[in-house]
């Protein structure tokens, strides 16, 4: 495999918060409650900073040497 | 009506109005040229980007209409979160590949790409139609949210005295926004974000104290509305309609005009991609403010005699403001007012300039006056702003404001019918022009269709799949139709051996530095 698309194989990573998100039975319920909020809203408001985690390690390992931050 | 209040919302607004005008300095060039009055140069950085794209798609409505939602509706309102998740994976895949040829072809719009992609003005036409129509009601809305919190700080609201605010504001706002264009929005976008920042930080740490804690905010939620009602023997309830209106909306979102003006304007792919992993931050404020609605809701406020009458009036929508008033000092208050007023202003400015962009590129340029000049083109943009803005400050005073909703409602079911000539249209020429306009067409009478059989109230239709019922998103399910008809009208041309119309884009146009563009 070359390295091109060894590296496309990291946008996959991207569905892994949008199956989370879209799998509604698997979290519609109340507990585990956390500082009294419901499970289907935290778990739900959790997956907010960790798709941002996701999107940027896709960025990280995609990314070309030599584009850096502050030249694109 | 507080004089605290009223004096630092004031002060706020008047602040913006000067940057706005500043802004015409801010990286100074040519204003006389498209390119640079409706994009900015296309030089937004990885910071500047942040503020403009959150300052414009989470706008003074959502700040107001998420809540009001999960107020009245509870679980289902929540939608809102997965919606915006899923929108920056798509976003990140999608958006860097528009970019880049939209810079190397010097596309200004969605439709620019369309006509030169496939090659028919007409398919062109009918993206940048429905994108001004999708948009109209949109910038109307903005007015609301102002409207909604000028009440709330005690003016009157009704008669001449009552519109006055709102018309100054918008006033103010078209004169900066024709002398500076997106530079304006950009600036103010700054004040914005760091004033909704602050609001809802205070908000989420000062009001559940005050209420007793998250545990006691949802004891006072409904059961029935607590959780999203699961699938029974009939009907799929609320977990279709939860899913298609979160994908449904996060895939017609960046199909809006002023998404695509926003994300044009950046200064390369790579700070669009880095951008998508930062705009979360947004998403959780989003997430946040839709909790307040709960708050709302356990606070009581639709109860209390002082807002009776604003509830009359804005409904749902006063929950929000009703919260705010009985739960923050009267400075903070008008700090709260100003971050939602000023939260209007920039989407309503970047909305009417991604409107006077199609309109001077694909309806004046295309089949008015072709031969025109880049300065005649831009002058043109600035007068459709301005007419752009009186029309949506008419459409509030005039119509009931439950029209600006329900056609806003109607107006996502419609931008979503682009998805296929835009979206679709980035990585394959397998349709047919053809195809992709009788789809549309489709996409927008049956969606159109869908949501007249819910009088324009409700975004969901109810389909019935053998003897099951899946209630969903009527924009996802307008679509499909609108997919399954140009793949057959497509056949249909082939089989006619019907002349394909060239495509101006080459391979090279799309591929940036990066694996896999």
């Amino acid at each position: 495999m070359s390295g091109k698309s060894r590296k496309r194989l990291w946008y996959w990573l991207l569905l892994v918060p949008c199956l989370a998100v879209v799998c509604v039975p698997s979290f519609n319920r109340v507990e585990p409650a956390w500082f009294g909020i419901p499970f289907f809203y935290w778990y739900q408001l959790l997956w907010i900073p960790l798709s941002a985690v996701v999107i940027g390690a896709v960025y990280g390992m995609t990314r070309e040497r030599g584009d850096r931050p502050g030249k694109s | 009506m507080s004089v605290v209040a009223v004096s630092v919302f004031i002060f706020f607004f008047a602040l913006v109005t000067v940057l706005g005008f500043v802004a015409a300095h801010w990286r100074k060039a040519d204003l006389d040229s498209l390119h640079e009055w409706g994009l900015a140069g296309r030089r937004f950085g990885t910071v500047v980007t942040w503020f403009l794209i959150g300052g414009d798609l989470y706008t003074a409505y959502t700040f107001i209409a998420v809540p009001a939602l999960v107020f009245g509706a509870g679980a289902m309102g929540f939608f809102a979160v997965p919606y915006t998740i899923l929108v920056y994976p798509f976003a990140f895949m999608v958006m860097p590949r528009l970019w880049t040829v939209a810079h190397r072809r010097g596309y200004v719009t969605a439709a620019d790409f369309v006509r030169g992609r496939h090659g028919s003005p007409w398919l062109a036409l009918a993206v940048a139609i429905t994108g001004i129509l999708a948009t109209m009601p949109y910038i109307a809305l903005q007015l609301i949210g102002i409207q909604v919190v000028v009440a709330a700080l005690g003016f009157p609201t009704a008669g001449l005295w009552g519109e006055l605010p709102l018309i100054i504001s918008f006033a103010i706002l078209a004169a900066y926004t024709y002398t500076s264009g997106l530079r304006a929005p950009a600036m103010i976008a700054i004040v914005k974000d760091l004033l909704i920042y602050l609001t809802i930080i205070a908000a989420i740490i000062v009001i559940p104290e005050k209420l007793g804690g998250y545990g006691a905010i949802f004891s006072h939620v409904a059961p029935e509305k607590l959780l999203l009602k699961a699938p029974d023997g009939g009907s799929m309830n609320q977990y279709s309609a939860y899913i298609t209106l979160a994908v449904g909306s996060a895939l017609a979102l960046l199909l809006y005009p002023h998404s695509l003006t926003a994300i044009l304007s950046s200064s390369g792919a790579n700070t669009l991609r880095r951008n998508m992993a930062l705009l979360p931050a947004y998403s959780f404020v989003l997430g946040l403010i839709a909790l307040l609605g709960f708050m709302a809701l356990a606070a009581g406020v639709a109860q209390l005699p002082q807002f009776a009458g604003y509830f009359g009036e804005y409904k749902q929508n006063f929950a929000v403001p009703a919260l705010f008033l009985s739960m923050f000092p009267e400075w903070f208050v008008g700090i709260a007012f100003a971050a939602i007023a000023i939260g209007a202003l920039v989407p309503a400015a970047i909305m009417s300039i991604a409107a006077a962009n199609l309109f001077t590129r694909n309806i004046y340029r295309e089949f008015v006056k072709p031969g025109c000049t880049p300065s005649e083109e831009t002058q043109m943009a600035k007068w459709v702003s301005l007419v752009v803005k009186v029309g949506a400050v008419v459409f509030v005073i005039a119509l009931p404001q439950q029209y600006a909703i329900n056609l806003q409602l109607l107006g996502g079911v419609l931008i979503i019918q682009t998805l296929p000539a835009v979206i679709i249209g980035l990585y394959t020429t397998w349709f047919d022009h053809r195809g992709l306009l009788v789809g549309w067409l489709t996409g927008i009478i049956s969606g159109t269709a869908m949501m007249a059989a819910q009088q324009f109230k409700s975004p969901t239709y109810l389909l019935h799949l053998g003897g099951l019922a899946v209630p969903g998103y009527a924009a996802l399910y307008a679509l499909l139709l609108n997919l399954a008809v140009a793949v057959a009208v497509t056949l249909l041309c082939r089989a006619a051996g019907l002349r394909r119309a060239d495509d101006e884009t080459t391979a090279d146009d799309y591929a940036d530095a990066r694996a896999g563009g």
